[in-house]
């Protein structure tokens, strides 16, 4: 089996792979990044709508404009990309202590294996599917994720239906719907499950009501029906909780796509022995990205599902400086823990140090206008940032200042306490 | 005339009312600036930024990877009735490789001095 050497290996080619593989790079040490795909980029290459890189480059860009802004850097830089190529399986090689081994296949390489002193996951997330989601029914052709549509048409060139029905009003739900509309589709409804929709207000001006697309709140599909083909499907409207079953209707659709809900992907880290945080799927971070296995990092949807790919990027810069640290010698500061106070559902990372400025990214929630996140240790208050608008699907970045620490120098072990009031 | 409109210049989403008072439009609702001028031009002239693809056919063999789509855009916003006249236009086009970023598909369309442009590279 052939052998490659290198201080770094990331896996995965998406934006979070490519900005931590291009800060190591950067700093002179030997990279690679191991993507599975024929090209760097990983989903946005599908995302063909704008609203990409206002925090990273200040203008507005299409995914795939994006994902080539940093493909062209990666080019130009000394970082070995392995096209083609999936890694199997980590592991940590008895006869080379400090080190990780990654097991991968290729079209183009054959079986090799790839030595590392630090590793880098970026592996982004997969949709939940109807599995996750159990709807009753028959189990015909033509029901998929809206992912999944989104790269039939816009990558490979096939219009999967005419007739289309969507669950679940998230970003990727909407951005299809409109999608669709444009490729010739009839769009008859969007299902949503929750009282309020869970995108954000501008798709859903932009992606419903421009082409007059009903959106049924609190509501459920609660049959599938068809033989081969789906050929219509059951809504129930939810009614203090419960299904209101003498109000369903049927809607007749020959496609039905799915946008319930994105989840870490983890097979590779947990058979690698990673630690898994249960309410964000992801590995449990230090405060330098850093897993529970020395020199493993994470970053981007791996480690919690974002909904800015900006917010990815500069995320994983930060993965991979501390890789950088960690290659050097020089990634200190004893850790402290951080808990999620009121209307927080969760932090990354979930500790903190003294001796770098910290950032953390957390999810509200509830839906406020005027809101405030305080942070506290043990009581006492050391910020509160004013935010105009909060809501659940819009994440929220904070940072920490060494000098904003400095109040609580004092203490012991102290412990953060995030809320949103 | 009254027309209700959500603001989508950023994520608060103000509910904005417009009523046209003796030929002035007047917004109300608004919690700054931008809400007024957003829910005028949704009233006058509605825009939109279009991405759609048109079909490209390349191989593997090409550049590494294959690609029946090319992904396009509009430099800027077109008026939303002109649209689905543009999307025809855009599906009818039928690129080979090599094809750059930002490269122009569709000049001045219409008049309008707006570009269909590539927002992605093949071959």
């Amino acid at each position: 089996m052939k052998e490659y050497l290198f201080d770094c290996a990331v896996i995965g080619g998406g934006a979070a792979g490519m900005a931590a593989a291009l800060e190591v790079e950067k700093a002179g040490f030997k990279t690679a990044i191991i993507e599975r795909e024929e090209c760097l980029g990983g989903i946005l290459l599908q995302c063909i709508h704008n609203g990409f890189g206002l925090h990273e480059f200040k203008e507005e860009l299409t995914g795939p404009e994006y994902a080539e802004r940093f493909a062209d850097k990666i080019d130009e830089s000394e970082v070995k990309v392995f096209l083609d190529s999936t890694v199997m399986e980590m592991d940590e090689p008895a006869d080379y202590p400090g080190q990780h081994e990654l097991y991968c296949y290729s079209s183009v390489y054959g079986v090799f294996v790839i030595r590392a002193r630090t590793v880098i996951l970026a592996m982004g997330c997969r949709e939940r599917n109807r599995g996750n989601i159990g709807i009753p029914g028959t189990r015909p052709s033509g029901i998929m994720t809206a992912g999944l549509a989104q790269r039939l048409v816009n990558i490979d060139g096939y219009v999967p239906g005419k007739d289309i029905v969507i669950i679940g009003s998230g970003d990727i739900g909407l951005i299809m719907a409109r999608r669709m509309t444009w490729a010739g589709c009839r769009v008859h409804a969007v299902i949503e499950i929750q009282p309020y929709p869970s995108g954000i207000t501008r798709n859903i001006v932009q992606c419903l009501e421009d082409f007059e697309i009903p959106l049924y709140l609190s509501h459920v599909v609660s049959e599938i029906r068809g033989k081969d083909r789906i050929e219509s499907i059951l809504v129930t409207p939810n009614k203090d909780g419960y299904p209101d079953e003498e109000n369903s209707f049927e809607l007749k659709c020959d496609t039905l796509l799915l946008s319930v809900g994105l989840v870490p992907e983890n097979e590779l880290s947990r058979k690698a022995g990673i630690d898994l945080n249960p309410q964000i799927n992801g590995p449990y971070v230090d405060s330098h990205l850093m897993t529970n296995k020395d020199g493993v990092f994470a970053c981007g949807n791996v480690l919690h599902v974002h909904d800015l790919v900006d917010y990815v990027s500069a995320e994983s810069r930060s993965a991979g400086s501390n890789a950088v640290k960690f290659l050097q010698s020089a990634l200190t500061g004893k850790q402290y823990s951080i808990k999620s106070g009121a209307n927080v559902r969760y932090i990354v990372p979930q500790k903190f140090n003294f001796s770098d400025d910290n950032r953390f990214y957390l999810r509200s929630m509830i839906v406020k206008n005027e809101a405030v996140v305080e942070i506290k240790a043990d009581g006492r208050t050391i910020k509160t940032i004013k935010h105009s608008h909060v809501q659940p699907s819009e994440m929220i970045s904070i940072k920490l200042k060494r000098a904003d620490l400095e109040k609580i120098s004092d203490l012991p072990d102290p412990r953060l306490e995030i809320s949103i009031i | 005339m009254e027309k209700d409109y959500i603001c989508i210049a950023c994520p608060i989403g103000c509910r904005l009312k417009l009523t046209a008072d003796g030929g002035k439009l007047v917004v109300s609702g608004n919690k700054c600036k931008r809400g007024e001028v957003y829910a005028i031009e949704e009233y006058s002239e509605p825009k939109r930024v279009v991405t759609a693809t048109c079909s490209i056919g390349m191989d593997k063999a090409v550049s590494g990877f294959k690609l029946e789509r090319m992904p396009v855009k509009t430099t800027k916003p077109i008026l939303k009735d002109q649209i689905d006249s543009l999307l025809k236009d855009i599906y009818a086009l039928k690129l080979k490789p090599p094809v750059k970023r930002g490269d122009v598909l569709l000049k001045d369309y219409n008049g309008t001095g707006i570009d269909v442009v590539a927002t992605r590279s093949a071959g």
